[in-house]
């Protein structure tokens, strides 16, 4: 922590302490002290808008965040940057130089290296082939393997970026493998490092390790951008924050300056606290036991540890944690997705948990309904029409199937016009394919199906990501609707404003485990973050 | 089963072996850089066909040989234009070719020679010599190492060595080079490499105009060497024995080596006898055509060994992060 | 690269028919190429193939078989998995025919057809049955052994054609003929009973209706059944139909099932409604025009069918061709090939244009 407090010093410096609007009044000979400026870049993929218009400054030696909410445009910016897209219109500089980055073997050139979300390392290569893969010193790969050999020594000495060279990838952890990707970076010398959502996937102390990392770079006088959507992480690393909303580029904050409050709104563009007008739960019987419930992965690490939970009738429970603390993994298990040990009861009967009688339509069977997390690639059947997307999982439904294997098409269709009249989904088109409507209606084709059926318990994942604000408030007052009419609801979102809004009860998971319970009006995002965090 | 005939079996086997190993280093090398190929047996054809009509009318068969594999590095770039470029279904893509191949090459052979699809036969010099190893003949009568050098390596045509010749250079050039550390990635998480500033679809055709010199060279030594002429249809599934055999060796060279000598070795066994007993079981000549494809399977399941292909086989890059 | 919206009926119609006329085009510079006058020769097809009840006949014959055969790859394609071993699952088809026709005593041909499309249907799916239950258990690729499954086919047939099935002291490896009984009624047997003549000569038969038929069973199987929606849901997204419960293993197991059994039905039309007896190349590379067909009909039965009727036409046509002029019978494989390249690999190449095409409509 102490870096941090040099760092935090550092930042009182006059010098640093520029607003925004003055550092954009200041003219082009000055440039020479960022290392990167953005012009005026825009790009689109088909009808949608990516990037708007961004200018954005970063100063040469300093850790800049860019924050926003999964979709502000933040990722595309940076691959704009690293040569894997091309800017419609728009003007980089390096160091104050315009520079055209048509390709990554430019960006590479220019002295920008990039640890994407999704790494880009080959599984069954080792460390040291992964370091030197298109930076080879020549034709021959031993000369180069020596050479990189000796460069990995030092570079892991310096920054605490100790990585077995002759490892596998495949044989390593996930934070091991980022130090791979930002040992690539360094290898190539490069002195600008994007970081593209680098904690999404680490442990907390893997989190901490990388900052570390991240400020022993800052000491050696290289630029770092980080791209996040973790404000903790903003305030705790940065220098200064440019916070991204819709595709455009909102403001750029020195971080000590700044609250997380304040970039929040900015992030999202309205008040946080997003209040939904609901009643005080009635919970009812216990509907959905779950016990001892434990996942091990094909890689063999364990994503679930000894869960335990009951779920009432007519209450949401929510479960807050960040991405990838086993929560996407619990709703799979619970949805008969996945195989999983341990017990269930569901309505006192016992619910398998894994063999034969384990999958989505044996689920379905005992009522349990399931809002999934990723709609594009298991909620819908995009390129089905949207009264085929109506039966998907209840084509057995014998409303669907009145001769049994024979389905009875204008039945679903007669159906699906009726749930989309109920749930305002527009076009009200049931021939409409199902990629050819917006997220929100895609959303509530997906929610018609699952909160129609009248389930004993829901499943909902993440149900408001990519939807636009509008449907989020009608997709929220459905929910608790179902929740009044006697239905238990686990609410999975990575929003921590939608489990404080809309649960009755809140869970907390980390590393697989619950840290804890709490209840929506006896906590608060502090608390709940610090359990998040594994901290409480 | 006598010496005589056992030696004659193996020196029969190294032949037919040859254009097996030539195709299946080809597929090998092709798929290891993530592009799928079951047209090697098309542009073994045209290759086949290529190089008997060059050679029979030039009266040079290496005139042929360089004919044949200019049209199936053409054919290869083909399938590089619809699967890499076009990122269009390489397994359709290679169906396609394995037909135009069978029939444009008959179409011609009857418009250029009208014999029925075939290839007036090749001698002399249009027809590829045999080479006698050095001290072949003075060590013809020495016990075993007679019958090994001079009855079963020596004499063959020269393709013969240069495909064993191939094996350790595939080797050295995939595991030892700079070229062949990026195909391997290219195959493996293309993304790793566009991402390395490597051009993803430039290493993709380089493999694959690889492959269609190999499978010109497999094709000229079946028309020139291992027979005299083209005849329709004459690689007979040798392309897809050939693609067997890299699924058997899991995409080795050394391993392919060995692939291709047993499925050779059983080639060339059914050639010679009509029925074999092996331990009191009567083995029909059927059984032995089917085996490579057979074991093949088996090895697919997994049931001995899994075979794993290039994790990026099969699918065209696009960007995406 | 965005793809760009064509709209349905574009793609249905103006992206086949575009890839199908580039074929043609460039089969056409092959026949100048070789000294032939390519209108001649379209005409010469054209008369062969439709300028008599004989040539019809023919055509319609061919085109039987790749009904079956196309409508085998169509329905694995519906599901996502290519299925190129048509040829072996027709060839079990056709011994499974043989052994119904020979070793039962038929009283009639009704029921001689009916025993032998099970039979073909039964053994073809046993041939399918194995990579597909490889490919949806133990995950080998479905192309690989479908294809080895050919070579082993031909091999296994091989095998019961010279030692089994052979009659005593004949040369040829083949089967003894089948009874009379069991002769299909050709298709100017069925048109007499309306008065209309037909020539006598084609081998086309009841099949045809049969083929037919299954065009129909497949369009309902697949858009009016749970099993047909079970198996598009599963072709469009693997994830999505696990997410309705639907088993990947099984759908895969089933779709393999009824594309064997279609392509295997080919062998009643080839072997029991044509040869009347079991030879080595009964199947004569129908198995892979399928591939073709399936490709240019859009997967669709009714597309399939159309296709189907498109290759009759080129086959008799260029027997024709060969027949009379010096262009070989093997220019239509090659006028196959490259339906397959346009309409299946390089269809991003016809499809991208074609887009622009609406795309620049669509601003106007």
């Amino acid at each position: 922590m102490i870096t941090a407090k040099t760092a935090r010093a550092r930042r009182s410096d006059p010098g640093m302490t520029q607003t925004s609007t003055d550092m954009m009044r200041q003219d082009t000979a000055a440039s020479a002290s960022y290392a990167i400026e953005l012009r005026g870049i825009s790009k689109a993929f088909g009808p949608v808008q990516a990037n708007k218009d961004i200018s954005i400054r970063v100063r040469r030696g300093t850790i800049h965040g860019i924050v926003g909410e999964n979709g502000a445009g933040k990722s595309t910016l940076m691959s704009i940057l690293y040569g894997f897209y091309r800017a419609d219109s728009g003007e980089i500089l390096i160091n104050g130089h315009p520079t055209e980055i048509p390709d990554s073997l430019a960006a590479i050139r220019a002295g920008v290296g990039m640890v994407f979300q999704h790494f880009k390392l080959v599984e069954n290569f080792t460390v040291l082939e992964n370091v030197i893969l298109g930076a080879e010193a020549g034709g021959l790969l031993r000369p180069s393997l020596a050479k990189a050999r000796g460069l990995l020594k030092d570079l892991a000495r310096e920054f605490e970026l100790n990585v077995d060279p002759d490892a596998l990838i495949e044989n390593l952890s996930v934070g091991h493998q980022q130090r791979v990707e930002i040992l690539k970076a360094l290898y190539r010398e490069a002195d600008i490092l994007i970081l593209d959502e680098p904690t999404g996937v680490l442990t907390p102390s893997e989190a901490d390790h990388l900052f570390r990392i991240l400020r022993g770079l800052k000491e050696q006088g290289k630029t770092i951008i980080l791209i996040t959507h973790k404000l903790r992480e903003i305030m705790d690393v940065t220098d200064e924050v440019s916070v991204m909303r819709r595709g455009e580029m909102v403001a750029t904050r020195t971080t000590s300056e700044t609250s997380p409050t304040e970039l929040a709104e900015l992030m999202v563009g309205r008040k946080v606290l997003l209040r939904v007008e609901k009643t005080p739960a009635r919970p009812g019987e216990e509907v959905l036991r779950v016990d001892g419930l434990r996942l091990v992965d094909a890689q063999g690490v364990e994503r679930l540890r000894s869960i335990g939970f009951e779920l009432r009738a007519g209450e949401i429970v929510g479960i807050a944690g960040v991405a990838g603390n086993g929560q996407s993994e619990l709703l799979e298990v619970l949805a008969g997705l996945r195989p999983a040990e341990g017990q269930a009861w569901m309505n006192g009967q016992p619910l398998p948990l894994s063999g034969r009688d384990c999958d989505a339509q044996a689920r379905r069977a005992r009522r349990i309904a399931h809002v999934p997390e990723d709609r594009h690639r298991r909620g819908l059947v995009l390129n089905f029409h949207a009264w085929e997307n109506t039966a998907l999982g209840y084509h057995h439904d014998p409303l669907y199937n009145p001769h049994s294997w024979k389905m009875d098409n204008a039945a679903i269709i007669r159906d699906t016009q009726a749930k989309m009249d109920a749930f305002d989904v527009r076009p009200p088109d049931p021939h409409l394919k199902a990629s050819g409507f917006s997220g929100g209606n895609q959303q509530k084709l997906v929610l018609a199906r699952e909160i129609e059926h009248a389930p004993d318990v829901l499943l909902v994942g993440q149900p408001t990501r990519g939807v636009d604000i509008g449907a989020i408030e009608f997709i929220h007052q459905r929910l608790i609707k179902l929740r009044d009419s006697g239905s238990a609801i686990l609410l999975v979102s990575v929003e921590l404003d939608e489990i404080l809004s809309l649960s009755d009860r809140i869970i907390v998971m980390f590393d697989g485990k619950i840290m804890g319970e709490r209840l929506p009006d006896q906590t608060n995002a502090q608390e709940l973050g610090l359990m998040m965090a594994g901290m409480a | 089963m006598d010496m005589m005939v056992l030696v004659q079996v193996l020196e029969s086997t190294m032949r037919l072996a040859t254009p097996l190993l030539f195709a299946c280093l080809a597929g090998l090398i092709s798929e290891r850089a993530g592009v799928f190929d079951i047209g090697l047996e098309g542009k073994m054809l045209v290759a086949a066909f290529m190089a008997a009509s060059i050679a029979f009318v030039s009266g040079n068969v290496w005139i042929g040989v360089v004919a044949a594999v200019g049209v199936s590095v053409l054919m290869s770039l083909m399938h590089g234009l619809a699967s890499i470029t076009f990122r269009g279904n390489q397994l359709i893509s290679g169906v396609a070719i394995n037909f135009l191949a069978a029939g444009i090459t008959v179409v011609i052979a009857q418009n250029w020679f009208r014999q029925g699809g075939r290839t007036p036969s090749l001698s002399g010099n249009a027809r590829m010599a045999r080479i006698d190893l050095p001290f072949a003949e003075a060590l013809r009568d020495v016990p075993v190492i007679g019958p090994i050098y001079h009855g079963i390596l020596s004499g063959h045509a020269l393709l013969v060595y240069v495909a064993l010749l191939c094996v350790p250079l595939t080797w050295f050039m995939l595991f030892r080079t700079r070229f062949g550390l990026r195909l391997r990635a290219v195959g493996e998480n293309p993304a790793a490499v566009d991402t390395a500033g490597v051009s993803v679809v430039g290493l993709r055709y380089a493999a694959v105009a690889i492959c269609g010199v190999l499978c010109g060279l497999a094709g000229a030594y079946l028309s020139t060497g291992l027979s005299a002429g083209f005849v329709k249809d004459m690689t007979a599934g040798r392309g897809f024995i050939a693609l067997a055999a890299m699924i058997f060796a899991k995409w080795r060279p050394w391993h392919a080596l060995g692939a291709v000598f047993l499925f050779g070795l059983l080639e060339a066994v059914a050639n010679r006898f009509q029925n074999i007993d092996i331990l009191g079981v009567n083995l029909p000549v059927q059984a032995m055509q089917a085996l490579p494809y057979i074991l093949t399977v088996v090895i697919l399941a997994g049931f001995v060994g899994k075979a794993i292909p290039p994790r990026a086989g099969g699918a065209a890059y696009v960007k995406e992060h | 690269m965005s793809k760009g919206r064509i709209p349905h009926w574009a793609d249905v119609t103006l992206v086949p028919l575009t890839s199908v006329l580039l074929a043609f085009v460039i089969s056409a510079i092959l026949i100048w190429a070789i000294g032939e006058s390519p209108w001649a020769a379209v005409k010469l097809m054209v008369e062969g193939a439709f300028g008599s009840s004989y040539g019809w006949g023919y055509t319609l014959f061919y085109a039987t078989n790749f009904i079956f055969t196309g409508l085998a790859v169509a329905v694995a394609f519906q599901a996502r998995l290519f299925n190129i071993g048509g040829e072996g699952q027709a060839l079990l088809g056709g011994l499974g025919v043989a052994l119904v026709c020979l070793y039962i005593p038929w009283p009639h041909w009704s029921l001689a057809l009916i025993a032998a499309s099970l039979g073909a249907a039964v053994f073809g799916a046993a041939w399918a049955f194995i990579p597909g239950y490889l490919q949806a258990r133990r995950g080998s690729h479905i192309v690989i052994t479908t294809i080895m499954f050919n070579f082993i086919a031909a091999s296994l047939l091989g095998y019961f054609l010279v030692n089994v099935l052979r009659p005593q002291g004949a040369q040829d490896p083949s089967s003894p003929r089948f009874p009379a009984e069991t002769a299909l009624p050709k298709l100017h047997e069925i048109l007499g009973v309306f008065g209309i003549p037909f020539s006598t000569v084609p081998p086309v038969n009841i099949s045809l209706l049969v083929a037919v038929g299954m065009c129909f069973a497949v369009w309902f199987m697949l858009w009016r059944t749970r099993l047909g929606y079970q198996i598009r849901a599963f072709g469009e997204s693997e994830p999505a139909a696990e997410y309705a419960g639907i088993s990947p293993a099984r759908i895969t197991i089933y779709v393999m099932l009824i594309s064997g059994a279609l392509a295997g039905l080919m062998a009643v039309n080839s072997v029991m409604g044509e040869q009347q007896r079991l030879v080595l190349n009964a199947v004569e590379g129908a198995g892979f025009i399928g591939i073709a067909v399936a490709l240019m009909g859009r997967n669709h039965p009714f597309g399939v069918f159309l296709a189907a009727m498109l290759f009759g036409f080129l086959y008799q046509g260029g027997a024709e061709l060969a027949l009379w002029t010096g262009i070989p019978r093997e220019l239509i494989v090659v006028i196959q090939a490259l339906v397959i390249l346009f309409t299946g690999a390089l269809d991003n190449m016809v499809r991208i244009p074609i887009a622009r095409l609406f795309a620049m409509r669509g601003a106007r």
